[in-house]
């Protein structure tokens, strides 16, 4: 889960990261209220959205008074930024900067370990200085059982080539991120820039922080920071039936089973689907290992909610899933629903209890019901049917 | 031969006494693996019955492999135990460590892997099926019956796109069947795989299934390029992905332009992989290739 800033900023402040005072507005008159309780001076108005350039898009303003961060958070609000709709600015504190430094702390894939990048150039876009200078990058390998110690911190400062007199500090302020990155759970910790004031202050003036799922469990407050405002209405009731939902935009509804195998089922559907003027897979949903009917029935539910769906294509290999519950599942809910129920499945099934599965549909004989042997058979099934109703 | 694991391979199983567990026991035993003993602290000196041999319960790993000479250990234990139960395998001395359990941290991961990679044991996993040798030995989730020996290998990221693969090919069968796993850090890659096929005699083509997030695929086509002399095909899933995005496998996202299915198609087909479309399209090219070679 990626935060916006303003959770960035609490939570490194939590962890004892200097930060510049930020407050959350989502009004016009809370953005004027929170100015003044910052004293009534410079604040910086910006839109919280969790995507890059919103400075150039227009969606960071300095401003000098209560009445005009009013005025620039009446302008912000609601703006459109790279298709993210601003909910909410952060008025923040001002600061008389000096220089602008960069440091994260990521996972890395490929050697299974985490990676710090670190540069005295900070401010612009990082992988635009990765391919133009990548030798103002410092990047170095971090143990995932030693973490950033002091010791490493310093190393990083030093391939980074921080001058001496502010190197300590700096390390001082990358072993703070570090602790918010491992006691956290997070996969990315990103500061950019990091700033020294003209004071001469280190401060994490804006921050990028991707917290692990996985990790939930051992972090209670880390619910509230979802945003569930932004979340498409099909992924919030898949999320509370505890489904595995992705919304996508094509017409073809798609339930199966096994992540791998549903991101194949898409694709299927969408190579298919050139046959039949462009159909394209409306959603991902994986119903996981050893789904009951109850799981399948609550799928296609979500799915036959979606105004976009035409046709819907099961897809199920039974390893540890049973066909015969997925049948069951799926000749359930068109009970359920009733007359209701109007769009066609097309449904495939093999692997574990394939003939019962198959006949328990077959039994059922439901008029919207289509069984097709392969995949690849079932996917242009699909698309054919989803064309044929739009 | 085959890889990792053989009929010789004694197994346990690290959570054997809880619903999951006890499950997959008799399913793996049903399938002729060498479970010879099972690790719960609490219930330890028990004998649980199962339909082929009573498994005796070991209190630790440490005393399950100085009873029975283990040399494998499959882990069932919830995401908030995995990485305690992983390092006391690796403590054990327990050279390779199946980890099916999805959930996991990814700190934690991180952590039991580099320690595992100090002491030399294999890990695979997490989030995975697990791996089979048909007809030898099945340690993990991996329905035994779908297909039998024979001399294609396969490595995947995917579980139900392993069981699709060995569903196409059945008639011709398997060496081994190895489900890395879909989490961003894994134990086992496609590369250590492609190795370990390279090797065996018994394996003659590879089948590679990849997906997006990371850039294993791409890695493993600069690998195939330089040191693979068998025969390969391979497939990706999530061409339809959206950026950003998590399809289910908690390593499966595309972020910005890096981890696509284009970039690994194409970087696979630079390597001389031959690419399905489908599934199906792939398993097609395979026969094809054992046909012709036959």
């Amino acid at each position: 889960m990626d935060l916006f800033e303003y959770q960035a900023r609490d939570i490194f402040e939590k962890h004892g990261v200097p930060v510049l005072a930020g407050i959350v507005a989502t009004t016009p008159a809370e953005a004027r209220a929170a100015a003044e309780s910052l004293g009534g001076g410079t604040v910086v108005v910006k839109a919280q959205v969790k995507t890059g350039g919103r400075g150039k898009a227009g969606g960071v303003k300095v401003v000098h008074n209560p009445a005009d961060a009013e005025a620039a958070a009446a302008q912000i609000l609601g703006m459109d930024i790279k298709g993210h709709t601003v909910h909410r600015v952060m008025i923040a504190a001002g600061a008389r900067i000096a220089k602008e430094f960069y440091f994260s702390v990521l996972l890395d894939r490929a050697e299974r370990r985490y990676l710090a990048m670190c540069s005295v150039e900070g401010g612009m876009e990082i992988e635009q200085l990765a391919v133009e200078r990548p030798e103002a990058l410092a990047k170095v390998a971090v143990d995932p059982i030693v973490g950033i110690d002091a010791a490493k911190a310093a190393e990083i400062v030093s391939a980074a080539g921080f001058d001496a007199e502010i190197a300590g500090e700096v390390a001082a302020v990358i072993e703070k991120l570090w602790a918010v990155y491992r006691d956290e759970d997070a996969t990315l910790v990103e500061v950019n820039p990091l700033v020294q004031t003209e004071d001469g202050k280190i401060i994490a003036l804006d921050g990028k922080v991707s917290l692990d799922a996985n990790a939930d469990f051992r972090h209670a407050d880390h619910e509230a920071l979802e945003d569930k405002d932004a979340a498409d209405p099909l992924e919030a009731k898949a999320k509370a039936l505890d489904l595995n939902y992705v919304k996508l935009d094509g017409s073809v509804g798609i339930i199966g089973n096994g992540a791998g195998l549903v991101m194949s089922t898409l694709d299927v559907v969408a190579y298919a689907g050139e046959a039949h003027g462009g159909q394209k897979p409306a959603n991902f949903l994986d119903i996981g290992g050893g789904a009951s009917a109850e799981v399948m029935a609550n799928g296609l539910d979500v799915i036959l909610g979606d105004p976009q769906v035409k046709s819907v294509f099961v897809n199920v290999f039974g390893g540890i899933t049973s066909c015969i519950e997925v049948a069951k599942g799926i000749v359930g809910a068109l009970e359920t629903l009733g007359s209701e129920a109007s769009k066609p499945l097309v449904v495939r099934l093999d692997g574990n209890a394939v003939e019962e599965g198959r006949e328990i549909l077959a039994a059922a004989n439901h008029p919207l019901v289509t069984i097709v042997d392969t995949m690849d058979g079932a996917a242009a099934k699909a698309a054919e049917l989803a064309a044929a109703a739009a | 031969m085959a890889i990792f694991l053989t009929k010789d391979s004694k197994v346990i199983v690290q959570g054997m006494t809880g619903s999951e567990g006890m499950k997959h026991t008799t399913r793996m035993l049903a399938s002729g693996t060498d479970i010879v003993g099972g690790v719960n602290p609490r219930k330890a000196g028990e004998q649980i019955e199962f339909p082929e041999r009573t498994v005796p319960v070991y209190g630790t790993v440490a005393d399950a492999v100085a009873a029975t000479g283990a040399d494998v250990s499959v882990v069932f234990v919830p995401p908030a135990f995995t990485k305690g139960a992983v390092i006391e395998a690796v403590d054990a001395g327990v050279p390779l460590v199946v980890i099916i359990t999805e959930g996991v941290p990814v700190k934690d991961t991180a952590e039991f892997f580099s320690y595992a990679q100090s002491k030399g044991t294999r890990l695979i996993g997490p989030n995975c099926p697990g791996l089979i040798t048909p007809g030898q030995s099945n340690v993990g989730i991996t329905p035994a019956n779908i297909t039998g020996p024979g001399r294609i290998g396969l490595v995947s990221k995917s579980g139900t796109l392993t069981y699709q693969m060995m569903f196409e090919l059945r008639d011709l069968g398997f060496s081994t069947c190895v489900g890395i796993g879909g989490d961003p850090i894994i134990g086992t890659t496609h590369i250590d795989c492609l190795e370990a096929f390279e090797n065996d005699p018994d394996t003659a083509a590879i089948v590679m299934i990849g997906e997006i997030g990371g850039d294993a695929e791409e890695r493993a086509a600069a690998y195939i390029r330089e040191h693979v002399t068998k025969p390969v095909v391979g497939y990706v899933a999530g061409f339809e992905a959206p950026e950003g995005k998590t399809m289910g496998h908690a390593g499966a996202i595309v972020s910005g332009s890096s981890g696509t299915a284009q970039a690994k198609k194409e970087a696979l087909e630079a390597a001389g992989v031959r690419v399905g479309k489908t599934p199906s399209e792939t398993a097609a090219i395979m026969r094809e290739i054992l046909t012709t070679n036959a």
